[in-house]
């Protein structure tokens, strides 16, 4: 019934402000607190990411980019994936599925070779990024890792799921036209905190950028990527991808 | 870490990717455990296909793995049991708990503490690299919330 964002407050006159030291307070030092709570409520896959890892080929390689507790893992015992995700505590929870392996990366940065993969998701994480460019580049650091497509075979594709502006019937009840970057709170009750006393909820909040309509697949061509399928499915707008052309990254 | 993973890594620097020098990445002071796994050799014979065999020479032969065949097993060799199950023992059930990767190319070390394998940059490697709070940043304070 209630509406929890926050539009973010814009200062026009301040200094730029540095946005990966942003992110780093209002995504990854919140997700560092919350690992354990977060990963407990997060068990079931949706079926768009379950069908799109389901289908492919046993023996695919790829990779899960910000793979939070590594609930994808378990979907596909076929294929091989490396998972990764900035928060060392989301890392080693996601570390126990097999036969699959986790490290520390930076979507930015990924540390894979280049043109390679046979696949990669990206689970409600791009949507992170606080600026257009960096949320862009993200996308092209996944699409550069793919295979491209040759003569015979379609070359690699990449899932991609971003929060939703329009999710009027949510809990958050954000619609078309509201402000499209917000601070989300996430509310750790118990003793998780070391300096909140034992029972007091702790609120956290998160920074997201929600996408509108057709903002993910623009993105994906800015980034220089084809959409091949896309839609919208609980609150989130999704999109599969291959890399239009490999020069163009 | 499982052993198979570096096949499938490179630097994290930028300027690095397209240096043939910064794959495969090298160890360095490994420390080995082993975790037994179910032996799936479907699994195995499925992956070979995607395994880059001088990378896997190259990280066998640094930590000691006398058993990697010299060249990528094919036709009747992927009929040897025994194969397989060297190969399912070096690429899933070995694990790397401690040690560092390092690029030959820009000989960025890349630290492995209780089995994962840490990639961040520094910012002076990545521009994108997180900087701790600084006076001048820009805040946002969240106004009144309505919880649920």
């Amino acid at each position: 019934m209630t509406s929890a964002g926050v539009p973010l407050q814009t200062d026009c006159s301040q200094p730029h402000r540095d946005d990966a030291a942003y992110e780093e307070e209002n995504v990854h030092e919140v997700y560092q607190q919350i690992a354990n709570h977060f990963s407990a409520t997060r068990y079931k896959p949706w079926p768009i990411v379950e069908r799109f890892l389901k289908d492919l080929e046993p023996g695919a390689v790829g990779l899960d980019v910000g793979c939070g507790n590594g609930k994808y893992l378990t979907v596909n015992q076929d294929v091989f994936i490396v998972a990764s995700d900035r928060s060392e505590n989301l890392a080693r929870i996601a570390q126990e599925h097999q036969p699959h392996s986790t490290i520390m990366a930076d979507i930015l940065n990924l540390p894979h070779p280049e043109s390679f993969f046979d696949f990669a998701i990206s689970i409600a994480v791009v949507h992170h990024l606080s600026t257009l460019d960096r949320r862009v580049q993200a996308i092209r650091e996944i699409l550069r890792t793919l295979k491209p497509a040759t003569a015979d075979s379609p070359g690699g594709k990449a899932l991609i799921y971003v929060w939703a502006l329009e999710q009027k019937s949510s809990r958050r009840g954000w619609d078309k036209g509201d402000q499209q970057d917000v601070m989300v709170p996430w509310i750790l009750k118990g003793t998780h905190s070391v300096d909140t006393p034992p029972n007091e909820p702790k609120v956290f909040h998160r920074y997201y950028h929600l996408y509108e309509a057709s903002e993910l697949a623009r993105d994906i061509n800015t980034a220089g990527g084809s959409v091949l399928e896309a839609g919208y499915d609980k609150d989130n707008w999704w999109a599969i991808a291959s890399r239009t052309d490999p020069k163009s990254l | 870490m499982k052993l198979i993973t570096v096949n499938f890594l490179a630097c994290a620097v930028k300027g690095c990717k397209t240096a043939p020098a910064s794959y495969p990445l090298h160890f360095q002071d490994a420390e080995l455990e082993l975790q037994e796994l179910e032996f799936q050799p479907n699994f195995i014979l499925n992956i070979i296909p995607r395994i880059d065999w001088d990378g896997l020479r190259v990280m066998a032969n640094e930590l000691g793995f006398p058993t990697i065949p010299d060249t990528k097993p094919e036709g009747d060799a992927l009929k040897d049991e025994q194969i397989l199950r060297d190969l399912h023992r070096v690429l899933l059930e070995t694990q790397v708990v401690e040690g560092k990767l390092c690029c030959g190319n820009c000989g960025h070390e890349y630290t492995i503490k209780e089995g994962i394998a840490n990639f961040l940059l520094p910012s002076h490697l990545g521009p994108t690299t997180p900087i701790k709070k600084s006076p001048g940043l820009l805040l946002t304070k969240p106004l009144a919330l309505s919880l649920n």
